[in-house]
């Protein structure tokens, strides 16, 4: 038996194809949707593992460094050295800003302050070096759009490029910029100058501060309020043999400071921050399957109608009703398929272009194409019921 | 106009059709519609008879029983050596019924745009589970007869209004059945290419022996019929025809 639907699909292919590509560029737009969701799980993946730790020692009772602010004193990290079960600690701090380039245009960026040779630092460089100097050095990532030797303006100062790196970005997409700790803890809690003055003349008009019988106590508060030694987080390394709860404990009950293990800060990171927009996406995902089913119904159904005298000489001449939705059936699933390539190929295509990191995983292609077989079988549906209900007698008039 | 090809049929039939006392009511009580009321018509194996009547006098839904696509009220239906209607349907696979055993011509040929000449031909056969290059073979033995076979391989559209009746024609012979029901299948065509379609169903009629009914208001072909049935309020009154000369 012939293929009434492959040979209908061949006298009106080009249709089908026109069809078939306005679809695919909806398809394209729900795997892009998906791809973006995909993106944001794996950038807070990505800053998990960039950051090479197996615990995250945070203030009290708060969910940072990355879904809540956190303060600790950065000589914290020397308790925590000692805890059993520490390899490694370093402090760390996080703060995201415009970052000015040479040319004077600003890029946002995560500016993370990391100490040199511990945990924190970029694991890997495509180009240059990691920060050797205490201070004004910089390694950005790519996504940046600076360029090794570029001088780069943190708040009030210039720092150099001296590194490059790749995938270094925060969980909202931001490319990161490492910079020595120091400095990064000038920058994050660093006031302008009226600041500043403000802050002197307010503390030397406070009589607490300010009495004259105690010399050097206004100096010493002054002072106290325009350094800083605070980071945000302590990042853990663990021991061989040591386990992430095993270690994490202790630290919680002794240092009374919260600690998060790999898989507890996966949960703020994929659970928590992004869930809000991973139910936009999701609610996007759900239109556009709906307007995809609605326009695959009505294009099939508006086919069908066009071919109502023929489906009723095929009924009238013998053809079974299997064999008419058959048609229609297959007809749907043509145009779903043609769909699903033009949307795929547009999808790999304008996925790089997109700002933030559209992550497209062959299962969602997978699971993109079963769905919009599925669609396109529900909504061929209409058309089905319509074909089966030609009566026979049309085709005599 | 070729010889049709020698065909063997697949179970022995005498061929013809015999229709005794159809009736058939649309509706029920006071709004029931009595379109047939004794129509008795019996058409022999090879022969063409004509069906006339005005509009609204029963003819469409008379070819519609005949068709086996409504259901008469009463009545009897015999189809070659086949009882097939004696006040209820004696077959229970009517589709069947149509596609093995009846043929059908329309006024416009409703030929299958996406199919080529040779597969809208062949489409019966292989519907009724002839192998495909078989059904393709006797759709060309067809067309071939038909005089239409260098068109084999063109679509419809490209073919010219007398083509495209042609190949509806070969369509309703393909699965060779003993009656074909030609509805009006000369109405959008002229005097010439009229006659041509009758003396074509005439030589189908006696090469295949079917038996033909063609029902026609066309004043241009109604004096080819040797018998032709008039059919007025619901009855039919047979009639001896012209029997003009196609040749």
């Amino acid at each position: 038996m012939i293929s009434l639907a492959g040979r209908d699909i061949a006298h009106s292919w080009s249709k089908f194809v026109l069809t078939g590509m306005g679809l695919g560029l909806l398809i394209g737009v729900t795997l892009t949707m998906a791809g973006v969701y995909r993106g944001m799980v794996d950038d807070a993946h990505a800053l998990l593992n960039n950051s090479g730790a197996d615990l995250w020692v945070v203030q009290k009772d708060t969910q940072g460094p990355y879904a809540e602010s956190s303060s600790l004193k950065d000589d914290v990290v020397r308790g925590v050295r000692g805890m059993p079960g520490v390899a490694q600690a370093a402090n760390v701090t996080y703060f995201t800003m415009q970052v000015q380039g040479a040319d004077g245009g600003d890029t946002r960026a995560m500016v993370v302050g990391v100490e040199s040779g511990q945990s924190g630092e970029p694991g890997y460089l495509v180009a240059g070096r990691q920060l050797t100097r205490s201070h004004y050095e910089a390694v950005a990532d790519v996504k940046t759009g600076f360029a090794l030797g570029e001088r780069i303006r943190i708040r009030r100062h210039d720092y150099t490029v001296v590194g490059l790196t790749q995938r270094m970005v925060s969980s909202g997409g931001d490319p990161m910029v490492f910079i020595a700790l120091k400095d990064a803890q000038e920058a994050q809690f660093l006031k302008d100058n009226d600041a500043i003055q403000n802050d002197r003349t307010r503390t030397s008009a406070n009589p607490a501060f300010n009495r004259p019988g105690v010399p050097g106590l206004l100096d010493a508060v002054q002072a106290l309020q325009t350094s800083s030694h605070s980071v945000n987080a302590v990042l853990v390394q663990l021991a061989p043999g040591f386990g992430p709860d095993q270690v994490a404990e202790p630290i919680r009950r002794w240092k009374h400071l919260q600690v998060f293990t790999r898989a507890g800060m996966e949960e703020i990171l994929v659970a928590k921050l992004i869930a809000t927009s991973a139910k936009q996406i999701g609610m996007f995902l759900v239109i556009l399957a709906v307007v995809s089913a609605a326009i695959v119904a009505f294009i099939i159904y508006t086919m069908t109608l066009g071919k109502i005298r023929e489906i009723a000489v095929l009924k009238l001449i013998g053809t079974r009703n299997l064999t008419i939705a058959s048609m229609i059936l297959q007809q749907a699933l043509g145009l779903g398929l043609i769909g699903f390539i033009v949307g795929k190929v547009a999808a790999t295509m304008w996925a790089p272009v997109f700002p933030k990191f559209v992550l497209l995983l062959p299962q969602d292609a997978v699971t993109g194409l079963l769905v919009t077989l599925v669609i396109c079988a529900l909504a061929s549906t209409l058309a089905i019921r319509t074909a089966l209900k030609v009566d026979p007698a049309a085709a005599i008039g | 106009m070729n010889t049709m090809p020698n065909h063997t049929p697949t179970t022995a039939r005498t061929g013809g059709i015999l229709i005794e006392n159809l009736r058939k009511v649309y509706g029920q009580g006071d709004t029931a519609v009595e379109a047939l009321k004794d129509v008795n018509l019996q058409v022999s194996p090879g022969e063409v008879v004509g069906l006339v009547g005005p509009s609204g006098s029963g003819k469409s839904t008379l070819l519609k029983c005949l068709g086996a696509i409504i259901e008469p009220t009463s009545g009897r239906m015999t189809l070659g050596d086949d009882l097939i209607y004696d006040n209820a349907w004696k077959v229970r696979d009517l589709r069947t019924l149509r596609r093995d055993r009846i043929g059908f011509v329309f006024q416009a040929p409703y030929l299958i745009p996406f199919l080529d000449v040779t597969d809208n031909v062949a489409l019966l056969p292989m519907l009724a589970g002839l192998p495909n290059a078989k059904a393709r073979e006797r759709a060309l033995e067809l067309l071939t007869a038909l005089d239409v076979q260098h068109r084999a391989k063109a679509q419809p559209s490209q073919l010219s209004g007398g083509e495209q009746q042609r190949v509806s024609i070969a369509r309703a012979l393909a699965n060779r059945p003993p009656v074909i029901l030609a509805d009006e299948p000369t109405a959008p065509l002229d005097s010439e290419r009229a006659l041509a379609v009758m003396r074509i169903l005439n030589q189908m009629a006696q090469q295949a022996q079917t038996a033909i009914i063609v029902v026609t208001h066309d004043e241009k072909i109604i004096p080819t019929f040797k018998r032709i049935y008039h059919i007025r309020d619901g009855h039919t009154v047979e009639e001896a025809g012209e029997g003009r000369a196609l040749d």
